[in-house]
Parts: C-alpha cells; structure tokens; sequence
C-alpha cells in the first residue's frame, strides 16, 4: 500500500505532540507531588473524612500542648488497653482544647488530623508494627498561654461571659475562656445533663465565638471610623453639649445612668461613652456608606477563622427609621457581633489595621520531639489604612486616660480601649464589654471581653482586661531578665 | 504475622512495580535483540511476583478459598495470553503485550480487592469478559495483516459511528447523568468505546485518499456531528476524547498549523460556550474548582477520593488497610483513587507511566509507518488512549474537571475492556505488519 498523502512533516509533528503530551503529564505528576507534600495534610483534617476515625485503631491520640508546653490533654492506655482523654487543667482550656470523644471541638478538632498521624521513626514504627502495637500519635504545641488562660479564667469568676487574647502582630491566640464551662474529664459522665434543655446555660457553646451580643458602646469605634471618613478635614471640631438626655423628636437616647457630661469634643465624646453626641453623629451619617464600612469589618461576612464560629450582622439599610439609626449608633438596634471578631478589630487598630488571621496550633511535633509541620502568621488583609488605625488607636488610649476605661490605668505600661454596656432585654442588667490592647506606643496583646449581665463594662469587663495585661506584662519582663 | 505480611509485601511490590516501569523506558536504549528479550522476561518476572504477593494478601486478609482459585486462573490466563500471542505471531511488540498483562494484573488485583470488601463478583465478570476480549481481538493483527480493503470504506465506518452515538443518545440508559449505555439482549455496552476506534478508521481513510480543502471540510463536519451527539448525550468526557483526536490526527495529516490553530481556538470557544449553555458543565467545573463548598452533594466523590490519596501517600496504607470503598464509582472511574491509597502513590505513579509509555510505543509504530492511512490509525489510536487516561486520571487527583472516563484496562467494564483490547492489538497488528515487511526487505539484500 502506497501512501499518496503523507505530508512531508508529519513525522516530526507526531514527535512534537509526544513531547507535548508527556510534558502534560509531567504536570500531572508534578501536581500530584504537590498535593502529597503539601496540600493534602490540610484537605484531610475534614469532618467527611471517615479514615480519620479509622486511624485511631493504629495511633494512639496525641498530646495537646500549651504555647510552653505544659500538656493540655493526653491519651493515657490503661492496662487491658482501654484509652482515656486526660485534662490535667479540668475545666480551665474547657472550649480551647475541646473535647474529642462526643464529636470534637476546639483544638482536638482542628488538629484531630496531626494528633492521629504518627511520624516518628520509620524503625520504630516497623518494631511496633511486629509486636503489634499501636504507635504514638504526633503531638501539637498550640499558641495558648496556661497563664493569661488562668488569669482570664479567675478574673471572670463565676459570671457568664468570655475572654479571647490574640498578639497583634501574629495572630496567635493565647488565651480563649468560655463560661460557664465544665470539666472535660467529665464528659462522658456529664453529656446527659450537658445536652439537656433545662440547663439553658449552653455550656457546649463557645462564647468567644459562637456567643454573638449587642456590641453596645464598642461599636462607637466604628461609627467614629464612618464620622472621620466622611468629615476628614474637620472631624476634630465636633461638639456635643450633654445633658444626660438626648432629645430627638419623640426619641429619647440616655447616657449610661444618664450622666451628665456636658460640653464634649470628640475625644471626650469617645472617652466618656457618651450615647448622645454618637446618636447625634449617626444622624448625620450616610447610612448606606455605613453599611459598607461595617461589611469591610466583616460583618454580615465570613470571618478568618478554623473554629466553628457565628457571623454577626449589621443590619442598617438605606432609609432606615431614625430610631434605628440612633440605635444602631450606640451599638444596639439589630447589631450583633461575637467577642472574637471584636477582637479581631480592635487587634487590627492596633497592628496599623492589618488584621492577622487568628490561629490556635503553632507547629506539630513528633513522638521524639522532633518539630514537623510549623504554622505561621499570615495577614487577612487591611480592615482600614494605617492613619485611621492611628486615629482611632489614639482615641482609645484616651479612654483609658481621661475616660472609662479608668481601670487600666497604671505606671506599668500604657493600655488602649473603649468599654460599652450593652442592654439587650427591658429589665435586665447590660452585658458589660471591654475591647483594647497594649502597649498603647507598640502594641502586642489585644484582648475582648464580655460580662453576661455584668452591667458597667468600665467596672466590669476592664478589670479582667487589666488583669490579663499585668500577668502579660510580669511574664515579658521575667522573661527579659 | 498477617499485618508484617501485608506491610513487607506492599513495599516489594512497589519496588517490583518501580523495576518493570523502569524497564519500560529503559528497552528503548538499548539496540540489540537480545538485551531487549531479557529485559521483557524480567519485566514478566516482576508481575508474576507482584501478581502474587498482591493475592497472598487478599487470601491472607479474606480467608476465602476461593481466591486461590481464582489467582490460579489469572495465572493462567496471563501465560496464555503473553505465551499465546508469541505463538501466533513471530513479530510481536513484546513491551505492549507486557503492558497490557500488567494493567490488566493492577486491575484485576484492586477490583478483587473491592469485590471482596463490597461484596459483590464484579472482579470475576472482569475478569471473564477481559478473557473473552482478549482471545477475540487477537485476531485482530491476522485481520489487518489481510484485509487491504480497511482503506476503501470511510463512510461505513463514519455513518455507522454516527448512527451508533444517536441511537445512544435517543434511547440509551441514564447513568449519572449521561446518557451512555445501550441495552442488548439483557446486557449493556457503551457503543461510544467502540465508536472511537470507528472513527479514527474513518479519519484516517478520509485523509489517506485526500487531504484536500474539500476533503478537510466534510470530515471536520462528520467529526462535529459525532462531537455534538456525545454533548448533547451529556458525554463530556467522550466528546473530549473525539474532539482532541480529530484536532491532532487532522494536524498530522496536513502538518498544516492553522488547521491545529483554528481548532484550538473554536475549541476553547465552544468549551467557553458550553460553561455558560448547559448546567451539567457547570456543575463539573464548580465541583471541581471547589469541592469543598458543595462536599455533601457535587463535591462529595472528589472529596472522597482526595482523602483516598491523601490518606495513602506515597507509600499507601496496604491493602484492606484503607477505605477507598467509601468513594462512589470508585471500580470504575475512580480506581485509581482505590491503587493510590492503597498500593501507594509511587505505585499509582508507575502505572501512570506505563501507560505514557504505552502511548510512546504507539507513537514510535505510527512514526515508522510508511503508509499515511497505517500512519494515522496508530496516532489516532494512541492519542484516544493517551486522552482517555489523562481525562481519567486528572479528573481523579483533581487536576482537571472530573468527565467521567474509564481507566482503559484497570476500571471496571466490560465495554471498556473489550474496546481497549480492540485499540492495543490493532496497533500490535500494524507493528507486526512492519516488522514483518522489515524482515522482507532484508532478505531481498
């Protein structure tokens, strides 16, 4: 058989398009190295996973440790074999360190992966594998603090509430304390009582972010950020003149215990809480643009976080009645956000607005200490520039200077914050909020606290904000010297 | 004991599996016959090995007696069919009939596997059905050896693919969505397996008599209305297949660059469209481009199988040791999902490679045929297989949008078996043609 039509080339385009091919899957195999070696650890920590709870039959669980490695939880192996989850803390890392035997939260979620993955020495392992014994999980170093945890944890007492401690510059979450809370040891023993209805505490939820509260006078910074963005050559002359009580037609807006603060600036607006000139300031306000910058704040939005977590919402539209509109500028109306992502502004005030992603688990290690997978800071982005993270920061040190959050002052470093007490039912005293940070000149700690029903949150939630800060600030210095 | 069996067997069979796949490219260099035999005999050493090292474990880890037997009758049908094709004829490619035991060896030993976990007898249907091919379609190098006449028919190839895909399209049974099998007598077979091979004959013999502008039109519009049946079937994967044959087959003939230029570009303008037009496409793309979004329902099997190969790593977790159960479809699109997580990646990798090399081999043979119709047949061949493992198993690893594509040999299927057995020994046959002209020529000197 002759061929009459075999163009003159076409050998040297098949070998063109061998070429071509098997570079394409050089690509699929380069992908797949990828995927192995760096990817795949994160894709298969995953609730859908079900060889998650097969490899618990060849590992046994992990340590959870603490950011100095003080052992949060451990799986002790009794002798007919039977494991058990050990808390030395009890109910101190209640909702950090989570639970993994009745579903799993908190740290034992986020890291369920590493803790039941087994890296030590290959030898070892192939020993253990003869003698058919079960091989020692990979151990995880988080970023919590036993100290400012316990600290945070006393200062709160017996109150319902939460406490989250995040540095500014990394985003490492050193302290996050939930109440009320309980034993974790004790789960299996407690769950019937835990599940059922008639506890109404919620002692399963984790407040720090899944609690979601009227910001109340905390939310001043934000429409403070909106009255600066919209007045940005003459923001600074604003006057209010207060008399305790602000008339707006038929509305009336009391200042805290309708204290009288008479003239203010808006420093003094901002340091005394004063609902009166913020009401007023909202009024003036352009509420669409509002809404976007609190949507630019995420809420209403997905937040950065790897622990399950509730949105908070914004809920001011365009038109709104001026009831809402007052409302909404002292931090009630339909407002509603978590302590966590409080936190997460006011840590981005403080790092020049950048807001560092919050993370739990530092780096893995394995059974012989050997470090494996390590975690770094990584920046979500900017929440606002840097002169207005300026502005603002130097607004909240006033507050602590001049106005009510009077309990952090002191000699020993320079604090930052606002207070807010927020009513939320008719007859019921307020949740007391402290947000700030400190140092004020170089910020490296912000923290967020809420007081169920506390009512003052300069006399409430600032105390525990101020002894957080101190043992913070005593740890730095014995570690300096 | 049974556990060191399974994990000292697992790391011998990826070390037998790295051997044969490096002889596989290393027969290449060398240049004498001998050299070339012995490195074809130790690649049948490592899948004999690998082929009972895999079933020692099966029947180590299911007890079922039944195994045995079963093993034993691969046995000997693997000996039969290398032994048999050597019998027959004098100047076959050793390296493509090793190829094709070792896929088929994979896939009996993973769908064994599963069947035994699930259940069910698909690995023994498999396995009868790839016996059944095989003996059939050895006829096939006799056939192409004798029946000059290929050449004369295009339209019958042409109209009797077109019909073939319509009656699929009208009447076919849906399975996940698409529309691919048709039912005959109590069984099914997918018609678009055997359409492929149809239609590459049909493409060569249109440019085997002309590559003329006329001639590249009517084709082109024949090669479209196929396309656009498989679309309209919801067949992407199939439609992918035909399309990126015709395109470089067409390419070869006419080594005519706006050609391939034209084709690439409408391509992606019709895939474009295609995104925007029909929801089943967009579903493909979304679930692959996030998975994790929708992971209850579109992302779920994608998922699953990412945790398959996550969870076996380089070295995989031995077999019976993981879950690739829990992936739906996983006998047959998704299989190499189930060899990944369990024999090992490195594992997975090397079939990979056999089959790149198997599409190189196939190369090498259109490269060396003189006729342009033989010519074409072998790269037309070769690029369906080559774009079939692609579609599957990037789909697989998620690297490209799943299509739903066997793996040719290793998936279950029997359609799928029979029309790859079909494609390897169509081309075997055109290797024998080759090299028997070859010894001709030389004793004309």
């Amino acid at each position: 058989m002759k061929g009459n039509s075999n163009s003159p080339g076409s050998n040297g385009n098949i070998l063109i398009l061998t070429y071509l091919i098997s570079a394409v899957f050089v690509l699929l195999i380069g992908y797949l190295v990828w995927f192995i070696e760096a990817r795949s650890e994160n894709a298969l920590n995953n609730s859908y996973n079900a060889r998650l709870e097969h490899l618990s039959d060849k590992v046994i669980r992990g340590k959870i440790l603490s950011n100095d490695g003080r052992v949060l939880a451990q799986t002790l192996t009794g002798e007919d074999g039977t494991e058990t989850r050990i808390y030395p803390y009890g109910s101190l890392f209640c909702h950090a360190a989570g639970w993994s035997t009745r579903g799993k939260t908190g740290v034992e979620d986020l890291a369920n992966f590493y803790l039941l993955s087994s890296h030590d020495n290959l030898a070892e392992k192939v020993l253990r594998e003869l003698m058919d014994e079960k091989d020692p999980g990979d151990d995880v170093v988080t970023t919590l603090d036993v100290d400012l945890q316990q600290t945070a944890y006393d200062a709160l007492g017996d109150r319902k509430g939460a406490v989250v401690v995040m540095e500014v510059d990394t985003g490492k979450v050193l302290a996050m304390v939930s109440k009320p809370e309980f034993d974790t040891n004790q789960i299996n023993v407690l769950w019937d009582s835990l599940v059922s209805g008639d506890a109404g505490e919620g002692l399963l939820l984790n407040r720090a972010a899944q609690g979601v509260y009227p910001p109340g006078s905390t939310f001043k910074t934000l429409v403070l950020l909106e009255y600066i963005r919209e007045n940005p050559e003459d923001y600074k002359n604003f006057h209010f003149d207060c008399n305790g009580v602000y008339q707006y037609g038929e509305y009336t807006i009391r200042c805290y215990h309708s204290t009288v603060h008479g003239s203010q600036n808006l420093e003094q607006a901002f340091a005394n809480s004063c609902n009166g000139a913020f009401a007023s300031m909202g009024l003036e306000l352009n509420h669409a643009k509002m809404k976007s910058l609190a949507e630019e704040m995420l809420f209403n939005k997905e937040q950065p976080l790897s622990i399950p977590y509730s949105k908070s919402t914004f809920a001011l539209e365009d038109g709104a009645s001026d009831w809402e509109v007052l409302q909404t500028s002292i931090g009630q109306g339909g407002t509603q956000i978590t302590p966590v992502h409080n936190l997460m502004i006011t840590a981005a005030i403080a790092n020049e607005g950048n807001l560092m992603k919050p993370y739990f688990i530092d780096h893995v290690i394995n059974a012989s200490g050997e470090t494996g997978q390590e975690f770094l800071p990584e920046s979500w982005g900017s929440l606002m520039s840097g002169e207005e993270a300026g502005i603002l920061a130097g607004m909240m040190e006033l507050v602590v200077t001049d106005g009510t959050g009077s309990a952090l002052r002191t000699e020993a470093y320079r604090a930052a914050g606002k207070t807010g007490s927020a009513e939320f039912e008719t007859g019921k005293e307020s949740h007391a909020w402290f947000t700030g940070f400190a140092p004020a000149e170089d910020p490296k700690i912000a923290i967020s606290v809420v007081v169920e029903e506390g009512g003052s949150g300069g006399r409430e939630a600032a105390p525990i904000a101020r002894a957080v800060f101190d043992t913070y600030f005593v740890k730095q210095a014995q570690k300096e010297n | 004991m049974t556990t060191l069996i399974i994990e000292i067997s697992k790391y011998f069979m990826i070390l037998l599996m790295a051997f044969y796949t490096y002889f596989n490219f290393r027969f290449f260099s060398y240049q004498d016959l001998e050299d070339k035999k012995a490195v074809c005999g130790r690649q049948n050493q490592a899948m004999f090995l690998i082929h009972l090292l895999a079933f020692l474990v099966i029947y180590l880890k299911s007890q079922e007696e039944a195994v045995i037997g079963f093993y034993l009758a691969q046995v000997v049908f693997f000996v039969c069919y290398i032994g048999g094709f050597r019998l027959l004829y004098r100047n076959v490619s050793r390296l493509l009939v090793n190829n094709t035991a070792m896929l088929l060896c994979v896939g009996f030993i993973i769908q064994t596997r599963l069947s035994i976990e699930k259940g069910q007898a698909l690995a023994g249907k498999q396995f009868v059905v790839a016996a059944l091919a095989a003996a059939i379609s050895l006829l096939l190098p006799f056939i192409m050896d004798r029946v000059w006449q290929l050449s004369k028919i295009p339209w019958v190839y042409g109209l009797g693919g077109l019909v073939l895909l319509t009656a699929v399209w009208m009447k076919g049974n849906t399975s996940y969505g698409a529309q691919l099998s048709l039912s005959l007598g109590g069984a099914s077979f997918q018609p678009s397996e055997f359409v492929k091979i149809t239609f590459v004959f049909f493409t060569a013999a249109m440019f085997y008599h002309s590559t003329s502008f006329r001639t590249v039109c009517v084709t082109t519009a024949a090669a479209a209305a196929h396309v656009l049946v498989l679309v309209a079937s919801k067949d992407l994967g199939g439609a992918l297949i035909f399309f990126t044959t015709y395109l470089f087959m067409l390419f070869v003939a006419t080594s005519n660059w706006v050609y391939l230029g034209t084709g690439v570009l409408s391509g992606s303008v019709a895939a474009v469209a295609a995104y925007y037009l029909f929801s089943h496409v967009r579903i493909r793309v979304e679930a692959w481009a996030n998975p994790w979004a929708d992971i209850d329902n579109r992302g779920y099997q994608i998922t699953q199988s990412l945790f398959a190969i996550g969870t076996g790593g380089w070295f995989g977790s031995g077999l019976f040791q993981g879950m690739p159960y829990k992936i739906p479809v996983v006998e047959k699109d998704f299989i190499f999902a189930a060899i990944f997580e369990e024999m090992g990646g490195i594992f997975a990798v090397c079939v990979l490679l056999i089959c790149l090399g198997c599409f190189i081999q196939f190369m090498m043979i259109a490269s060396k045929m003189r006729a342009a119709f033989y010519k074409l047949i072998a790269f037309g061949l070769g690029m369906v297989y080559i774009t079939q493992v692609f579609l599957n198993v990037g789909g697989v690893v998620k690297f490209i949008p799943s299509t739903g594509v066997t793996l040719p040999f290793v998936s279950y299927g029997g359609s799928s078996v029979f029309s790859t057995f079909f494609l390897f020994h169509i081309v075997q046959g055109l290797y024998i043609l080759k090299r028997n002209e070859e010894e001709e020529d030389e004793g004309e000197f």
